[in-house]
């Protein structure tokens, strides 16, 4: 099946049948896809080519990061003097809770070495920036732009303000993708922090609802309980907000109840996310250990600054 | 002859298109955003075919895969059955009226969608609803637009008359 342009011109370089082009690629296209499913054997191919592709993510971005540069630095003189107003209150608010959780936390580590359970320890975390590059249309994810040479890794949790806003999914050296816990593919397990009663969060991809579907239909929750993510499966570390459950609804005769919940982070307006980086637990007989108050209130003063 | 023209305004025709795949969209218009790069493919294809190839398009699907960090390949296989079919039926495709030609790129864009449902199956990925046919139709609604955009490229990389407008 020789292409008539072919004849018209012989001599070209296209020798070969276009049909056969066409096969040797689709042959290439799946290998590749047989190769990258479930992120395996194409990582370091991804992360070349992604590379690569650096320059278009920041010819992309570029215009929003100098408009928002631009709007920051037209600020009016009034503008950031309340904004200075606010954010002095803010820290002075922040600052007395703080102080609250300096002896909490270490009243809490205080029960837990008399649990003989190992002692958590506070995460230190990484401020990166969600880059003004729009992903897959049909996924909730990201980009931003901290990425493996700043540290951060595959399945590395990822908060905001708020609560638990998703992980890292693929690390792109100079930057990282992250699903949001919205997405359909994402699953998170958390704990009422009312009743400790523990369940999976998933995503429905919609930005503003998690479906909690495997909740049996005697389970105790009610509307406004606040979900916390339990820890259990390490990915994330355990007492983050996640969301906020908004609708039960029991149908008679199905084993589970149709719960949603609304994250609690801002999802469609975060601008900055924080990755938690978690410390490892020191051994489970040192845990024990008790550590003193001031010790634990330094930690935290160390992780305010 | 089309040799001796200039390449690289097409090419930054290409990397444009890429790059308007990725620009951020408010929410409600991300469903409808023109499937931009196939549709230049398409364009290409049928214009200059004896320059613009499966090559190409195998490589603008995977710029775009790792863009929308989706399956490698995954673009790259839709976008070349779409570019061989375009180039297979290039002379019938290039003297229709614009209707017709808009017609026929629309089937071209719903057999790219249509292969990447599939392959989505296949792999066992989350199904994509209905956005994927949604951006196929506002393609179809951009594409005279864009086919006039394109052939004052070409006239001025060519400098020759139009065969559109």
């Amino acid at each position: 099946m020789a292409l008539t342009t072919v004849e018209r011109e012989p001599g070209h370089f296209r020798s070969v049948s276009l049909g056969f082009r066409l096969l040797l690629l689709c042959v290439l296209s799946i290998t590749l896809m047989v190769l990258d499913h479930g992120n395996q054997h194409l990582t370091s191919v991804r992360k070349a080519l992604s590379v690569l592709l650096h320059p278009v993510q920041i010819l992309v971005s570029a215009p929003f990061d100098i408009s928002r540069s631009i709007s920051a630095s037209l600020e009016t003189r009034g503008k950031l003097m309340a904004d200075n107003r606010r954010l002095n209150q803010e820290a002075l608010v922040q600052n007395a809770r703080l102080q609250r959780m300096a002896a909490l936390e270490a009243e809490n580590a205080r029960l837990r070495a008399l649990l003989d359970s190992t002692v958590k320890v506070g995460d230190s975390i990484l401020i990166a920036e969600i880059v003004s590059v729009d992903m897959n249309p049909y996924r909730n994810m990201i980009v931003i732009n901290k990425g493996g040479q700043d540290g951060v890794y595959v399945g590395q949790a990822l908060i905001d303000a708020d609560g638990i806003v998703g992980q890292v999914t693929r690390d792109r050296f100079y930057s990282a993708e992250a699903m949001l816990v919205t997405d359909v593919d994402h699953a998170l397990p958390i704990e009422l922090a009312r009743n400790r009663l523990r369940s999976i969060a998933v995503g429905t991809g919609e930005l503003d609802r998690l479906s909690l579907p495997f909740l049996p239909s005697n389970a105790d929750v009610r509307e406004g309980d606040l979900l916390v993510s339990s820890g259990l499966g390490g990915t994330f570390p355990p007492g983050y907000p996640v969301g906020v459950v908004r609708q039960v609804n029991s149908i008679t005769g199905q084993p589970f109840l149709e719960v949603s919940a609304e994250p609690a982070a801002a999802l469609n307006r975060i601008r900055e996310v924080l990755l938690i980086i978690p410390k490892i637990n020191e051994d489970f007989t040192e845990a024990a250990e008790l550590p003193t108050e001031e010790e634990v209130a330094n930690t935290l003063v160390e992780e305010a600054s | 002859m089309a040799r001796q023209v200039r390449v690289w305004p097409v090419a930054v025709a290409f990397v444009a298109a890429i790059a308007l795949e990725v620009v951020p969209l408010p929410d409600f218009l991300q469903p409808v955003r023109p499937p931009l790069p196939v549709m230049v493919l398409i364009y290409w294809a049928m214009m200059w075919p004896e320059r613009f190839g499966l090559g190409i398009a195998f490589i603008v699907g995977i710029c775009l895969d790792i863009l929308h960090g989706q399956l490698l390949g995954q673009n790259a296989l839709a976008f070349c059955v779409v570019t061989y079919l375009t180039l297979r039926f290039h002379l019938q495709i290039r003297i229709f009226p614009l209707w017709q030609l808009t017609m026929t790129v629309f089937a071209l864009m719903a057999v790219g969608a249509f292969l990447q449902l599939l392959i989505e199956g296949i792999a066992g990925l989350a199904p994509a609803g209905l956005a994927r046919w949604s951006r196929v139709l506002s393609g179809t609604l951009v594409w005279p637009l864009l086919l006039g955009v394109m052939d004052r490229l070409r006239m001025q990389v060519e400098h020759r008359e139009s065969t559109f407008i």
